[in-house]
């Protein structure tokens, strides 16, 4: 065992759920746990190597070859689709992708539905699959408020408890897929580390299980 | 200035060009040259076929809407005259015109690669074989030839009973090795196929080793797995010499598009490239398909990938000299 692992972590609450599962898992990384501002940590000892990053980018570090792995939620897997192996599901950040609207909504299916949404991919293949005709709105933040000032019909959009939508007014009228984290790996690296990385995935199946 | 002041001055890319036009060469393959262009109509009739769907397009002097070309296969397929009884080799170097999946915007790529059309035998799929393994050991490094068998999927998927529409919901879980998603999807679609699905699921999951991946396969049950299909598969493996046979893995997670490709797919990787380098395998389904009755097989290398790596290991070489 002479290659490290680079592993690319979630920055935030998911990250640091991830750390706990792979430090159970056998890849401690002392750095890590006292971090200051540095993003990048390395143990020597367990030849593994982590990196923060932005939880939308970890896709991108893996399907690049910058990481051999990550964790990433399935919402941002299904929404930029990067060829990598998804090894998988920690079972961890659950929450699920929906279609909200105002309690008073009903589709007519009558003309476009106007869907605001940061997942324009998830929301184009929802309503792709059903024929329904919309007019995508990609917003990057507090689409909850845009049916309420009329600039969408709908939002397509993660829930995990509900309580924004209810406090904004609004309520699930679908539920498009659920959501977790999953380890993600880059398909030419797992040719090279293909034993290590089995092993970490078995390791992680079965702290996830105990 | 003689031949080796001009090899000298060549980029390390041009030399590697320059190694495997000589290595093709000498297998018997012949270049090819073709137009920069060729008509829209082949590219639009055969856009799943294509890396990227987005053509240059523009219209000729004659009125003729013309393309800059996306892809080779395709042209030399359309171009070369049919000879099902005689084995034509032929490599190219050319440049093709495809949407950059980063910037979103056009770029012109440099590629090579061999096809072998008309009486293509194991012979000759083991020929191509072999020089894929010696394309990858001309490039340097640690390597690894990847091989699928895609007649083999598409017969456990048939025992599964699943129709075109359900294949395509199927392929990108095998694709990502992603077993949860397979395990979940596979008992809604063909629930009573439990014996089929668990197959499927270890030999997507199975590790590459080629003797391991064999015999697995031989314990499939009964009617799953043409042994025929196995018994090539394991013949073109032991048909490598030595140094090649250590590069290869199986891995069924590789699928191909299975309308145009059939037999054996293949893809190879040279250690520090994130992504494949190499892709090829048979294609008589696309032969067919334009009305051609030779068989077909070969490969492209990604030639763009390999610049910035030959780039980065010839300046490190430098700097370990000085």
């Amino acid at each position: 065992m002479d290659e490290y692992l680079n592993i690319a972590l979630p920055k935030g609450r998911l990250g640091d759920q991830s750390y706990a599962l792979l430090k159970k898992a056998g890849l401690e990384c002392p750095e890590l746990e006292d971090p200051g501002r540095r993003l990048i940590f390395t143990s020597a000892e367990n030849k593994v190597r982590y990196f923060w990053v932005k939880p939308s980018d970890v896709a991108i570090y893996v399907e690049r070859g910058a990481a051999d792995l990550g964790i990433v939620g399935k919402d941002i897997l299904s929404e930029s689709r990067p060829d990598v192996y998804e090894l998988l599901d920690l079972g961890i950040g659950k929450c699920r992708m929906c279609v909200a609207a105002p309690k008073s909504f009903e589709d007519d299916f009558r003309g476009t539905l106007r869907v605001a949404t940061k997942f324009t991919g998830c929301a184009k293949a929802w309503y792709g699959a059903k024929g329904r005709d919309i007019d995508i709105i990609h917003l990057n933040g507090s689409v909850e408020i845009a049916p309420i000032l009329g600039l969408s019909d709908v939002i397509v959009d993660i829930v995990e408890t509900g309580t924004t939508l209810r406090e904004n007014g609004l309520v699930v009228v679908e539920e498009i897929f659920p959501i977790s984290a999953r380890l993600i790996a880059n398909k030419a690296a797992y040719k090279f580390k293909e034993q290590r990385t089995r092993e970490l995935a078995g390791r992680l199946s079965e702290v996830i299980n105990e | 200035m003689d031949i080796n002041d001009i090899l000298t001055e060549m980029s390390g890319l041009e030399q590697l060009i320059f190694r495997l036009r000589a290595l093709y060469g000498k297998a018997g393959y012949r270049q090819y040259q073709m137009s920069k262009f060729e008509e829209y109509d082949l590219y639009a009739r055969n856009r799943d076929f294509l890396a990227s769907e987005q053509i240059i397009s523009f219209t000729d002097t004659d009125g003729k809407l013309m393309a800059l070309k996306p892809d080779v296969t395709l042209s030399i397929i359309k171009n070369l005259k049919d000879m099902p009884d005689r084995l034509q080799r032929l490599y190219y170097d050319e440049r093709v015109y495809r949407v950059s999946s980063g910037s979103g915007s056009f770029q012109e790529l440099r590629q090579l690669g061999l096809e072998c059309m008309g009486a293509v035998d194991d012979d000759a799929l083991l020929e191509v074989l072999e020089l894929a393994c010696g394309t990858l050991a001309e490039i340097g490094g640690q390597a690894v030839l990847e091989l699928s068998q895609i007649d083999i999927l598409r017969g456990i998927f048939d025992a599964m009973g699943l129709s075109y529409a359900q294949w395509d919901m199927v392929l990108p879980l095998v694709q990502s090795k992603n077993l949860q998603g397979l395990k979940a999807l596979l008992s809604q679609l063909a629930p009573d196929y439990s014996e089929a699905s668990e197959f499927l699921q270890k030999l997507v999951s199975a590790p590459g080793d080629p003797e391991g991946v064999i015999r697995l396969l031989r314990s499939a049950g009964p009617g799953l797995v043409d042994p025929a299909s196995i018994d090539q598969l394991e013949k073109l493996i032991a048909g490598l010499p030595e140094d090649y046979r250590k590069i290869i893995r199986i891995d069924f997670s590789l699928t191909g598009n299975s309308r145009y490709y059939n037999g054996i797919i293949f893809q190879g990787f040279i250690l520090g490239i994130p992504s494949r380098v190499l892709a090829g395998g048979q294609y008589d389904r696309m032969m067919k398909r334009m009305g051609k009755a030779s068989a077909a097989c070969g490969f492209a290398l990604y030639l763009n990938l390999l610049e910035r790596m030959i780039d980065a290991r010839d300046a490190g070489c430098e700097g370990k000299e000085a």
